[in-house]
């Protein structure tokens, strides 16, 4: 099964922390040599994204930052994994690496499957 | 939680973690069976201790602390036996100071390792069927009755199958290391053949109710992105992967909504998986980065490329096809091979160059139970507007075809040529 991790936090990180960023890299690592992870991408600081609107049946295009924007998606994953369980405790160890290295953070990863296809 | 969703749910954690542990126990002990059965151990102690205490905030620490425990135990019980006390004293001084490095061991690049542990698992002194087994077992973290299940044999043929091949490891006193020169070449192959096969035996399922099964493909796509991770410079290591991802793309499409097989020419190509495609592409390229698409794996994802590149048969590059499969044949004389290519011939040149071609296939003994074989000479008979002999062909390739789904399309062809012939 393929699934998408979708990382989002209601406040971005204070700076860059090397700890952390070595922490996941030795877990992508990992996850690249095990063939589970295809495909992963941190996301640059949503002032420089825009987002494309529809409202009222119009068209609008928006330049970040977003004020009304209460969760910002920081980075993504794709990994393909045997079921829902094994996606989880990934999720969960990836967070706890969070929780270890910045305890006053806070944020989602969401797990989320692609719709089936019944060979990848 | 159900103490079933509690099982799933430490199984999950399990698979995650097992290369890591199963390595690095492997690495202590020099004896990669046993440190198996030791990282059972720590899977059959988790599954005791974890729906009473939860599982731990570090599931990978706790289990690798186990199984290491248990080769600490091992290896000390061994030593008791064969060696002096101030052996045993100097090894537990040893213990002592390897025991607190749980953390930089859970660090190690295990890539090396890992390598080392698959080409014992595929080692060739094994028959297929075992190195399959075991690198299911040993690598993916399958249970015996997952491997059972997928491959539709019995629970006890597959344990049978893992203690024999673990016997036969054991009593080789085979070195623990990674081949070297010319040796690597062969044993390398011994790998990818058993990485093929259970791809395979997934994707066009040969027995059984279903017409693949998905379980093998993936595992096998986990094998193959694996071994690119870790022996990122053997180009027939990304050949196998480009083939098996450019494959597995079209998985969505190769069955109706009922579960019927739909043929590579009549599927819906929007349904084809760009990230693999894209994934599988690039393997290529990597192939040919490192001089090797001219490799027995390599050729085949060529050909795959080119149906992947075209957006119907019309466009399709037949006579590229033609030629890759002309280079594949020069490597190896497979006439299942040569039936393939008679398929391009077909669409390149028409059904009369092709005919021929497949009817002098059919003194083969190695094609005389292949049911593709009277199936592309039905479906060129078909063509030729041969109904009566199309007919005839297609009952034939039904009644030698193994699984159902296909024999079902068989028939369907059969009755299909049937009503087509004049009365």
């Amino acid at each position: 099964m393929r699934f998408m991790y979708i990382v989002t936090s209601p406040k971005p990180m204070a700076g860059p922390n090397p700890a952390l960023f070595e922490a996941i890299n030795k877990i992508r690592d990992r996850e690249i040599k095990a063939g589970r992870m295809i495909d992963d991408g941190g996301l640059t600081p949503v002032a420089t994204g825009a987002q494309v609107r529809i409202a009222d049946k119009k068209l609008s295009v928006i330049d970040g930052p977003f004020v009304e924007a209460k969760e910002v998606i920081g980075g993504y994953a794709i990994f393909e994994l045997r079921d829902k369980e094994e996606a989880v405790a990934m999720a969960k160890e990836f967070m706890q690496l969070h929780l270890d290295h910045m305890p006053e953070w806070e944020g989602t990863c969401e797990v989320r499957s692609f719709f089936n296809n019944p060979c990848a | 939680m159900s103490t079933a969703e509690i099982h799933r749910s430490i199984l999950a954690v399990w698979r995650i973690e097992q290369p890591r542990l199963i390595t690095s126990l492997s690495r202590m002990l020099r004896d990669v069976p046993l440190a198996e059965d030791l990282t059972q151990e720590a899977l059959v102690a988790a599954l005791e201790h974890w729906p009473a205490t939860g599982v731990p905030e570090r599931p990978g620490a706790w289990l690798l602390a186990t199984a290491r425990r248990r080769a600490f135990d091992h290896l000390r019980r061994g030593k008791m036996l064969a060696r002096k006390h101030e052996a045993i004293a100097r090894d537990l001084v040893w213990e002592q100071q390897a025991m607190p490095d749980l953390e930089s061991a859970l660090d190690d690049d295990i890539g090396d390792e890992l390598l080392r542990l698959i080409f014992t698992a595929c080692h060739p002194l094994l028959s297929r069927d075992a190195r399959a087994a075991l690198a299911l077992k040993m690598i993916c973290g399958l249970t015996t009755e997952e491997i059972a299940r997928a491959f539709l044999i019995s629970e006890a043929t597959v344990a049978q199958r893992i203690v024999r091949a673990k016997r036969t490891l054991s009593e080789s006193g085979l070195t623990y290391e990674t081949p070297r020169g010319d040796e690597l070449a062969k044993r390398l192959a011994s790998v990818l053949d058993v990485v093929y096969l259970v791809f395979n035996e997934g994707y066009t399922a040969a027995r059984g109710d279903e017409w693949h099964r998905p379980q093998l493909c993936n595992e096998a796509l986990r094998l193959g992105r694996m071994l690119t991770a870790i022996a990122p410079q053997e180009p027939e290591v990304h050949g196998l992967l480009a083939l098996m991802e450019l494959n597995a793309s079209r998985g969505a499409a190769r069955t109706d909504a009922q579960g019927n097989p739909v043929l590579l020419m009549d599927q819906n190509r929007a349904l084809w998986d760009r990230l693999q495609i894209t994934r599988g592409l690039r393997s290529l390229v990597r192939v040919h980065e490192l001089g090797g698409g001219g490799g027995f794996y390599a050729l085949q994802a060529e050909i795959v490329a080119c149906h992947t590149r075209a957006s119907g048969p019309d466009d399709t590059d037949w006579q590229a096809i033609i030629r890759f499969y002309d280079a594949l044949l020069a490597r190896v004389a497979s006439p299942v091979i040569a039936l393939n290519r008679a398929v391009a011939v077909g669409m390149a040149e028409g059904p009369v160059a092709a005919l021929e071609i497949v009817d002098g296939l059919k003194a083969e003994p190695a094609l005389e139970h292949y049911h593709l074989l009277p199936a592309v000479r039905g479906d060129l008979l078909f063509k030729l507007g041969r109904h009566r002999e199309a007919r005839a062909a297609f009952e034939l390739a039904a009644n030698l075809a193994g699984n159902m789904r296909e024999r079902e399309v068989l028939k369907g062809r059969a009755a299909e040529a049937d009503s087509a012939a004049p009365a």
